[in-house]
Formats: C-alpha cells, sequence, structure tokens
C-alpha cells in the first residue's frame, strides 16, 4: 500500500434495527489495526449509505444488520452502489442472517458474512487480504 | 494526465464523485495532487470559509446541521470537512461527525467529507486547506470546517478559515481555561452552545470578561452570541454574524487586498520550506554528509543545530 494511503471503511447500520454493539465493536478494532472509520450511526436508509460512501471515497463499506430486514434492504443497498458507479467498493455483513439467505446475499455482491462471535481478528485480516485495487 | 484533466473537470461542474476522488488524492498526497491543486486554484476565492472549533461536547456538529440548514433556506450551497484526530498508537481514526448531521446526506448541495489528521507533509492545515479548495472550486458558496480545538494543530487547522467561530458550552469544565489560550485570540465570533442550561449566562459573561482583558487593536469585536443548537434558536443570528464579519473582511479594498496578500505570502513561504527541506535532506543523504553528521552529533562531537548550520552553509555555498 502507498505511503500516506489510508483504509477508509464505512460501517453502516441500515433500517431499524438499533442494537449498535457489534458494528461499534468491529469499528473500534479496524481503527486500532490502523483504518479509518466513518461511523454513521443508527437509521441509515440505502440512499444515506450509498451518498455518504461516495462522498467519504470509501474503500470498504460494512453493513450491520440484526433486524431481519436484509432481503428488503441488501438489494436497494447494492443496487444503489452500482447506480453511483461504487461498485468497486468492498462490501461485508456483519449480524445475525439465516444460513439460507447467504447465498442470495453474496450473489448481490456482498463478499463476505460475519456472523455473531466472528473474532475481530478474522474481520481485520480478510478486509486486508481483499481489498479493493481502486483507481 | 487524463485522470487527473477528468477529475478538475469534475469539480469546477460540482460533480460530486470528482469532488471525492479530488479530495482523495490530496489526501494520501498522491503524485497528482500538485497538479491536481495547480489546475484547480485559479477557480478558488469565491466560498467563503468558516472555521467552527470547540471542546468536544459543545454541540459544534448539531450546530453545524442546523447553520447549514438555515443557509440552505438562503439558497447557499456549503461543503463541510470535518475533522477528527488520528490516533498516535495505531494510526486509525474514528471519524463520527456525520452522525450528527444525518438529515443533511440526501441533499444533493451539500458535500461533507470527513478527514483525519494523520501526519500529513505539510500539515493537516494545508490538506484540509486543499480539501475547502476543491469544494470552492466545485462551486459551494460556503466551505465550513470543523475541528475540535484541543491542540496546536488544530488551531492551525482553523486558521484556513476567513471567519473563526469558537463555540463553548456551559458545564463542560473549567470554563474559559476550557478554550485554548491561542484559539481566543483569533476567534471572530464565539457561540455559548446549549444555552438553555443554566450556567450559559455566566459562560457568556466569562468569555466576554476575558475578551476585554485581552482587547488589542482590533477594530472587530468578537460577539459573544448564545444559541440551543437542538431547537436550532440563536442560529439565524450567528448567521448574521457570521454575514456581518463577511462584510468587515471584504469591506475596504485596501483591507482585503492585504489579508490576501499576507495569506499568499505565508504560503507561498511554507510552500518554499517544505520543498527546500526536502530536497536538501535527500541531496544530503545521497553524498553522505547527512549519516556523517548524524554519527557526530550521536557522539557529542557537535549539537543539531551546529550541524544544520553547517550543512546548510555548506550547501548554499556550493550553490554560488
Amino acid at each position: 500500500m502507498k505511503k500516506g494511503r489510508k483504509i477508509r471503511v464505512l460501517i453502516a447500520k441500515p433500517g431499524l434495527d438499533s442494537h449498535d454493539r457489534g458494528a461499534k465493536v468491529v469499528a473500534r478494532a479496524l481503527r486500532d489495526a490502523g483504518m479509518e472509520i466513518i461511523y454513521t450511526g443508527l437509521r441509515q436508509t440505502p440512499e444515506q449509505i450509498a451518498e455518504t460512501a461516495l462522498q467519504e471515497d470509501v474503500d470498504v463499506i460494512g453493513l450491520s444488520i440484526l433486524s431481519g430486514a436484509h432481503k428488503t434492504l441488501f438489494p436497494r443497498i447494492m443496487k444503489l452502489l452500482k447506480e453511483q458507479d461504487l461498485t468497486d467498493v468492498m462490501v461485508f455483513a456483519g449480524g445475525i442472517f439465516p444460513e439460507e439467505d447467504m447465498t442470495e446475499m453474496k450473489k448481490l455482491g456482498i463478499k463476505e458474512i460475519f456472523g455473531p462471535g466472528t473474532p475481530t481478528e478474522t474481520i481485520i485480516r480478510y478486509v486486508f487480504d481483499n481489498l479493493p485495487k481502486r483507481s | 494526465m487524463t485522470k487527473t484533466q477528468d477529475i478538475v473537470e469534475g469539480v469546477l461542474a460540482g460533480n460530486r464523485r470528482s469532488i471525492a476522488k479530488a479530495i482523495t488524492i490530496i489526501e494520501n498526497n498522491e503524485p497528482e495532487a500538485h497538479g491536481l491543486i495547480a489546475k484547480i486554484y485559479p477557480h478558488t476565492g469565491k466560498a467563503h470559509i468558516i472555521g467552527l472549533t470547540g471542546a468536544g461536547g459543545a454541540g459544534k456538529s448539531t450546530l453545524i446541521e442546523k447553520l447549514v440548514k438555515e443557509y440552505r433556506l438562503r439558497g447557499k450551497t456549503i461543503g463541510v470537512v470535518a475533522v477528527d484526530p488520528t490516533s498516535p498508537f495505531s494510526g486509525g481514526a474514528f471519524l463520527g461527525d456525520r452522525i450528527r448531521m444525518q438529515e443533511l446526506c440526501t441533499d444533493r448541495d451539500v458535500f461533507i467529507r470527513s478527514m483525519a489528521t494523520r501526519n500529513y507533509a505539510g500539515g493537516i492545515a494545508k490538506a484540509t486547506k486543499d480539501a475547502a479548495r476543491i469544494l470552492d472550486a466545485a462551486g459551494k458558496d460556503i466551505v465550513i470546517v470543523e475541528t475540535v480545538g484541543a491542540g496546536q494543530s488544530e488551531v492551525e487547522i482553523i486558521k484556513v478559515a476567513q471567519t473563526i467561530v469558537v463555540v463553548h458550552a456551559p458545564g463542560l469544565g473549567d470554563e474559559i481555561q476550557a478554550i485554548k489560550a491561542g484559539i481566543m485570540e483569533i476567534a471572530d465570533i464565539f457561540v455559548v452552545n446549549k444555552a438553555d442550561r443554566e450556567n450559559a449566562n455566566k459562560a457568556v459573561m466569562d468569555i466576554q470578561a476575558n475578551l476585554q482583558m485581552n482587547s488589542k487593536d482590533n477594530p472587530w469585536k468578537p460577539p459573544v452570541l448564545k444559541t440551543t443548537a437542538l431547537t436550532g434558536e440563536g442560529i439565524p443570528e450567528l448567521i448574521e454574524k457570521i454575514e456581518e464579519h463577511t462584510r468587515f473582511l471584504g469591506g475596504s479594498l485596501e483591507g482585503r487586498r492585504d489579508s490576501l496578500r499576507l495569506e499568499a505570502e505565508t504560503e507561498l513561504v511554507e510552500a518554499i520550506r517544505e520543498k527546500v527541506t526536502s530536497s536538501l535532506i535527500e541531496k544530503l543523504k545521497k553524498e553522505g554528509k547527512f549519516d556523517e553528521l548524524i554519527h557526530e552529533i550521536m557522539e557529542k562531537k557537535t549539537d543539531p543545530a551546529s550541524a544544520a548550520g553547517k550543512l546548510v552553509r555548506k550547501v548554499l555555498s556550493n550553490e554560488t
């Protein structure tokens, strides 16, 4: 990685789910690993997430959701990212998802899914190893 | 470079993606950074840059959100640069200022960028100034730079602004001591936010008393305003004061020319300093002189200042 280049990560909580402890734990862990974390708080709409990713020119987006609304929200988010020409951003998800939904999520373009209890080191390692090559 | 040209054209057209990419280029000090700034520089100077600083918990971000909304009602377009500290240990940063500005997020005429202080060549102040310039060139009427007024580098950051607003809130701790001395001297407007709290009036009086003690022959007397950012109270009055200060700055043609001249001079000196230092050290390292003197310093045969003097004299005499 070029000198001075920092990894910028957006940690977003889409929808009405108000459990943010996990998101904050991941945000802090990634920050302690030297990344710049843009944390936008609770109740983000897909439009807000896509717009934030655009303005902040992030490398990675971590979507945290435990409410089960991923089937509605994730497709909309991925669609907006595509419309904004942000397909080179690496998107991962954290939270609670039924096994059977995960294939669908990956098809949408969500690269990896981290369930409850995933060690933060695993997520940190994953981000470093899968950083998108951005122009 | 085609890529830089595309981005420059995008910035001048107000394209949000181009603005974002341009800021990333200067943030990362990429090779294109210099050329990018050179190309957009002629298009800057139209935006009014407002600096907003104060201790954490004073309500700066909430205040900014209300300020931006009010400016938007008046038809202005805005750029916000929110600066937060980089951890000296991990090199990472938690950039959470956007949390309080969520309602502005999807307004296409408001561009918000979070920046970490990092360890910039030229300092964070230069990087912030370049980001503000990009937003200026993109056509934003107002650029707000927000920083926590905690350290010396934050004082440097806020100097990029034309109008400096210092935000305080009652109950944050040692009233006036919470406002760093350096900030007191350069502030143009003081705001006591959370004015619904009971010590608000005392906070106002404390600041006013301090200002009287420090008053020099400054034709602009910094006012002390009260706001309650959560409800929006005091915001229109704050904007009025900012506009008044803007008029004051632009007032006399001479005054305007003087401040522009000072700005150009300061930046040129800083740019020269940076270029000379890096080129010189590179040259000295190549010639092996650098390491030689490092050893002499370590063996206490010379001290850093004398070593530097010797090196510089040698280089200057070689040039003539």
